[in-house]
């Protein structure tokens, strides 16, 4: 059952922008001083979308796997650099934390995929970009705020845990025993949007992908079942990214003689 | 050793021995390096250089969590464990990978530091600073350490809490053979309990023996001037 989708040309476009102004009018009015991040934010949206917009076209048209694994790369790499942009501690820390932080998400998100692309859905070709790609980007856009969530709450709960866990070490304890409890709260901390988010999924929001394959002409019992796949999947990925940010990074924390390094060299 | 902290020396060309089943008190002015001595003695730290010797030999050879159940830590600020001053203790056996050897009960334990037997069901979070510090040090006993070193263990506690402390510090290693190294501010207490005192100062080795001669007739000048100067209470509190 699929109906028409209303057409959106640049002249429609044109008009939506309106409801960008509206947020630019309203934070000149208040002096919140947020008029030209809205512009640029506003500008480097359209730029983007439409960008990958033509990107998706060609890569639906070219149809080839190393081309849809390249992109699906390029996508964890750019979601890496993100999660750890903002993480405290200066260079040293963000170098430290970068690698830790691709790998869990490319794991995460890989072993995600790999089971819904195969098992759930059975895309064939398993590569068709059609799928993975919008699947992927979904995954790893949460897979991404868990790892920065996991990685922030982490370093948090190292520095202000300092006296538990010297005195867990000083007792025989290893680094794992040690950081136990910092490790435990910062995957609670990281697991807590998903886990919300499940809890109101269809009750106060209406998921992107919902909305979109309803308005695009699909039957709201098939997209909620693709919903219902996604907010698995969402879970699954974040569950599996923050457990390995913070099962790794807590390791860097100790030195091989079981020392707790000084916040200073993290 | 040579010891650094955050790119500054603490501790330099330091040699000093301490006498096996003694209470050795560290003792000198802040900054002097007392801590980042007694932090190298279980390897919490690691000195920038040279070697710390147990029983003669180097630390540095042993496993390191092997040894920390031999060289238990009392740290300045007792930190406990969540739940009960027994769970505080009983976690201690369980951390080693396999149990200790015979691990002292919950009531050997707190009887060792003169606690009552009915605190093993206290939420341990909720005693006073003074009896966090013997649980701190009933849980470093649940190894059976043939050592302890015991970070100013009294900084936070008033004078009289402090004294009843020290006489039990004293009194466990009269009774138990342990070894006590311990850090101190405060003369009156170095006094009190050891029988060796150690003077540092801007990370250098002042003097070292044992502490009657120490304090009665120290060999420098300038332990000399800093037992004096406690005397007249000028000591940090």
């Amino acid at each position: 059952m699929t109906t028409p989708t209303i057409e959106i040309g640049w002249a429609r476009l044109a008009l939506a922008s309106a409801l960008i102004m509206v947020a630019i009018a309203l934070s000149a009015w208040q002096r919140l001083g947020l008029a030209k991040s809205l512009a640029i934010g506003a500008i480097r949206a359209l730029v983007q979308l439409t960008l990958i917009g033509y990107v998706l076209v060609w890569l639906f048209n070219t149809n080839r796997w190393y081309l849809v694994l390249g992109v699906l790369l390029l996508m964890v790499l750019t979601a890496t650099l993100a999660a750890t942009a903002r993480s405290p501690g200066g260079r040293p820390a963000r170098r430290r934390l970068r690698p830790i932080c691709f790998v869990s998400i490319l794991l995460g998100s890989s072993l995600t995929i790999a089971y819904v692309g195969a098992v759930v859905i059975d895309v064939t070709p398993w590569y068709n970009p059609r799928y993975l790609i919008p699947l992927f980007g979904m995954i790893v856009g949460n897979a991404m705020n868990g790892a920065a969530l996991a990685a922030g709450r982490l370093q948090s709960e190292m520095a202000s845990g300092r006296a538990q866990i010297e005195a867990y070490l000083a007792l025989g304890a290893s680094p794992q025993q040690a950081s136990a409890e910092p490790a435990r709260r910062a995957t609670i901390a990281a697991m807590i949007p998903t886990i919300n988010s499940l809890a109101v999924v269809g009750v106060v929001s209406l998921p992107g992908m919902m909305t979109g394959q309803i308005l695009a002409g699909s039957a709201p019992t098939l997209a909620v079942r693709y919903q219902i796949v996604v907010v698995f999947m969402l879970a699954a990925a974040t569950a599996l990214t923050a457990t390995g940010i913070v099962q790794w990074y807590r390791r860097s924390f100790f030195t091989s003689a079981a020392q707790l390094l000084p916040p200073i060299q993290l | 050793m040579n010891q650094d902290k955050a790119g500054r020396r603490v501790l330099s060309d330091l040699s000093v021995s301490l006498p096996k089943g003694g209470f050795s008190t560290l003792i000198g002015p802040s900054g002097a390096g007392k801590t980042s001595l007694l932090r190298l003695l279980n390897r919490l730290d690691d000195p920038a250089s040279g070697t710390v010797c147990f029983m003669g030999r180097p630390i540095a050879d042993a496993p390191v969590r092997a040894l920390r159940r031999e060289v238990g830590f009392v740290f300045q600020t007792p930190s406990m464990f969540p739940g009960t001053v027994a769970q505080n203790l009983l976690i201690v056996p369980t951390l080693g990978g396999q149990a200790a050897a015979d691990p002292p009960s919950v009531g050997e334990a707190l009887r060792q530091v003169e606690l009552d037997t009915d605190f093993e069901h206290r939420i341990a979070a909720e005693l006073s600073g003074g009896e966090k510090q013997r649980v701190a040090l009933a849980r470093a006993l649940m190894t059976r350490p043939r050592i302890l070193l015991l970070d100013e263990p009294t900084a936070a506690l008033d004078p009289e809490v402090a004294e009843q402390l020290m006489l039990t510090l004293r009194r466990l290693r009269e009774d138990s053979g342990l070894t006590i190294v311990m850090v101190t501010h405060r003369l009156s207490e170095a006094r009190l309990a050891s029988t060796y005192a150690v003077m540092l100062e801007a990370g250098r080795l002042v003097e070292a023996g044992p502490a009657d001669r120490f304090f009665s007739t120290p060999a420098t000048a300038r332990t000399r001037e800093f037992i004096t100067a406690g005397r007249q209470g000028s000591e940090p509190a």
